[in-house]
């Protein structure tokens, strides 16, 4: 059972409904594999999705789950709707809601946009991702992917490496690995680290990314955008690869086997060298396919109907 | 009109006496023991104190241009409420208060509504554009009182010398709202856990610090005075505890919030804690009382800030900044500072009155015989809980609510007048 009505971060998910989550979208992802893609978990059930921001996979991924599912589905492109007109986020999800839909997934580049405005609607709704705050699905693929390969959390070692400060992935994979009783060790340069981010429970704070890397079950690149350069944030693409990046060496100083994450889209020779991204250890793909599950698992229990007690 | 208020403590700048005091016409007529005089009204002021009436130097009215955060109506309405007898208005209005004409309009207005005394801040620079300075000697002689660029800080360098050179040689006050824009670089609140745990934009200490040193060493080079506004930073409290320690010409001012909350406030995206600058830390909280005890911080202003409830009700980062001040402002900083045993009542009423009169060089030496009765009565036993719906501000956006403050203001007197009574509610 979900506590909740939406689903906005894994900061105030508890533990067990985590672990429910990731139960539930393994059983899901079976259904991604099979050549039958059918399922009645979301029959007579509708999903809207409302993207302020550019998304590649996600949106794509919440509407695969929905149709696995049987449910149905419209993707609001907001640059063509009436938010174009300046219609306020609080009016557009209005309408939306009262279209009858289950569940609105809603990406904002605003920290705190679902947050704020989830008491005012009857759907159910999903954070895909608010300004740096938080994309609690990203972050439970990530963990399906980890728990896929290792049996339990407990003393996990993770190396998330990159641009810490204005990731939500980042922010989210903390909240949830710390709270199941992984190791995390950040790495970035200066400017791109937040402030007190050695104070995030779980956290471990490397000098170098050969430090975060040496031993660790999971290696995670977080996506660098082009204009944290065009801002000063680092002096250049070239120098941010050949101290932050990944490359086949630094992923050999890991545990042997171990998983290479990356929420994508990557920047070949930025984060991760053109070739390690498609090594026998990158879970890259494995990632994409895991995320339909976890959303599917999802919009199953926010909408299960006997949720509420 | 008499009217006579029986057996208060009165509140001085330096000492407490129980006393009868009358109040003849606009002026108080006589203090102490058993008076004896026929008064068209006597107030038993038994266990209550009555105060010199609290003067707000920093204050946003909104009119004109934004008459639906405030007018001046009911911003002066909203400062007898809390206690003052006098504010003195920022010129971030639309137009900006740079002009005799738009001076002369705040004034009617504050004439009009006949509540608190309101005193007009012009802008340094004309439209608070940071190019060309206002006509400040003209502006001040038509009444303003002080220059400011407060909610938009003069950018340049050289610009914030030539104010301060300029109103030097007529000592002309001018009001610095210290912020390094650049620094600020889009930020919303403090930068630290809070702000990380919470995916918000940091604003760094720096962006303050690095501002009020700028203005105090312009400052100190042209032997100029300086006024800085809401301090908010430890950093900034050692910078004007040096500066005062050689000699510059430096006061300063900090608000109810800063020495009572910290950047906890914005857990769960509550906007009412949006403020600029923003709410710190517990060590800057301990920092800015101590310098109000200590005297490093000279005056305690309100930075009231009324917003219309959909300028908050939104996501944080597009939320107007600010807080409505001016009607728990004495219950917050006798709550967290005289209660807590950080000050005592003389020294908070010089902190409310007397500092703020004389940074601003208003009439301002408190409650004596002779002087114009502007007098606040305050029933400190008195605990209450912030309900923004009682507000008589237009802007109910406050972070205190639903706090329990102890300290109500009971009435406010302005030049002898009865402006405000809680009872009559």
């Amino acid at each position: 059972m979900l506590k909740n009505k939406d689903l906005l971060g894994l900061k105030d998910t508890p533990k067990e409904e985590i672990q429910l989550i990731l139960d539930v979208a393994e059983e899901m992802k079976k259904i991604v594999r099979s050549p039958h893609k059918k399922s009645p978990y979301f029959a007579g059930k509708s999903m809207a999705t409302l993207f302020y921001e550019n998304s590649t996979r996600t949106k794509s991924s919440f509407e695969f789950a929905c149709s696995y599912m049987g449910g149905v589905y419209s993707s609001l492109n907001v640059a063509t709707s009436s938010v174009n007109k300046g219609e306020s986020i609080l009016d557009t999800l209005k309408t939306i809601d009262s279209f009858g839909t289950d569940v609105i997934v809603i990406r904002h580049s605003m920290s705190g946009v679902p947050h704020v405005y989830a008491p005012h609607v009857r759907a159910h709704i999903v954070n895909a991702g608010d300004g740096l705050n938080e994309h609690p699905t990203q972050a439970l693929l990530d963990m399906l992917t980890m728990r896929e390969r290792y049996d339990t959390f407990r003393g996990l070692k993770v190396a998330i490496l990159g641009d810490v400060k204005h990731s939500r992935v980042a922010r989210s994979n903390v909240w949830g690995l710390s709270k199941m009783g992984a190791e995390i060790r950040i790495c970035g340069p200066g400017t791109l680290l937040p402030s007190g981010v050695e104070k995030l429970p779980g956290v471990t704070v490397c000098a170098t990314v050969e430090e975060a890397v040496r031993d660790a079950d999971v290696v995670m690149g977080l996506r660098l955008q082009l204009e944290r350069m065009t801002k000063g944030l680092i002096p250049s693409m070239g120098e941010y690869h050949r101290y932050f990046g990944v490359d086949e060496d630094m992923l050999a100083k890991a545990k042997k086997g171990a998983l290479l994450l990356h929420p994508g889209p990557v920047n070949r020779n930025v984060e991760l060298s053109f070739d390690v991204v498609d090594c026998r250890q990158s879970m890259i793909n494995e990632q994409v396919t895991n995320g339909v599950a976890v959303r599917m698992a999802v919009m199953y229990l926010l909408t299960r109907d006997n949720k509420v007690v | 009109m008499k009217t006579l208020i029986k057996n208060g403590n009165i509140v001085y700048f330096d000492k407490i006496e129980r006393a009868d005091l009358l109040i003849d016409g606009e002026v108080i007529s006589a203090i102490g023991q058993n008076i004896k005089e026929t008064a068209d009204e006597i107030i038993d002021a038994t266990d209550k104190c009555v105060f010199a009436g609290f003067v707000d130097m920093h204050v946003h009215l909104r009119e004109p241009g934004f008459e639906s955060k405030e007018t001046i109506e009911t911003g002066a309405r909203a400062a007898v409420r809390g206690g003052f007898t006098a504010v003195a208005c920022m010129p971030n209005t639309n137009p900006v208060l740079d002009n005799k004409f738009v001076l002369r309009y705040v004034q009617d207005k504050a004439k009009e509504a006949g509540l608190a005394k309101v005193y007009p801040i012009c802008s340094i620079t004309k439209g608070e554009n940071g190019e060309l300075l206002s006509d400040m000697l003209s502006l001040y002689r038509s009444g303003a009182v002080a220059f400011s660029d407060d909610g938009k800080p003069v950018r340049t360098s050289q610009m914030m010398r030539l104010a301060l050179e300029y109103s030097k040689a007529y000592d002309l006050p001018v009001l610095c709202h210290c912020e390094d824009m650049d620094l600020t670089n889009g930020g919303c609140v403090n930068e630290g856990y809070n702000a990380t745990v919470y995916g918000l934009k940091g604003i760094n200490r720096a962006s303050e610090e690095v501002a009020v040193a700028r203005e105090i060493i312009i400052a100190a080079n042209l032997g100029a005075k300086v006024h800085i506004c809401h301090v908010s930073t430890a950093g900034s409290v050692e910078i004007i505890r040096a500066a005062k320690k050689l000699g510059v010409k430096v006061t300063a001012e900090t608000c109810p919030h800063y020495i009572s909350l910290t950047d906890d406030c914005v857990a769960g995206f509550n906007t009412m804690a949006k403020v600029n600058p923003p709410l710190r830390e517990a060590k800057d909280v301990e920092a800015v009382r101590a310098a109000l005890a200590d005297g490093t911080i000279d005056c305690l202003a309100t930075d009231h800030a009324p917003h219309a409830h959909w300028d908050k009700e939104c996501q944080f980062d597009t939320a107007a900044f600010g807080i409505s001040g001016l009607e728990t402002a004495f219950a917050v900083n006798y709550t967290y500072l005289v209660k807590t045993g950080v000050l005592n009542l003389p020294k908070l009423s010089a902190l409310m009155t007397k500092n703020p009169c004389s940074v601003l060089k208003l009439p301002g030496k408190g409650i004596a015989v002779g002087e114009k009765a502007d007098l606040t009565v305050v029933d400190l036993n008195k605990a209450w809980t912030v309900n923004p719906s009682k507000f008589a501000s237009k802007g109910k956006n406050t972070p205190f609510a639903g706090k329990e403050l102890f300290g109500a203001v009971e009435m406010t007197f302005v030049d002898g007048d009865k402006k405000y009574a809680r009872d009559g509610e």
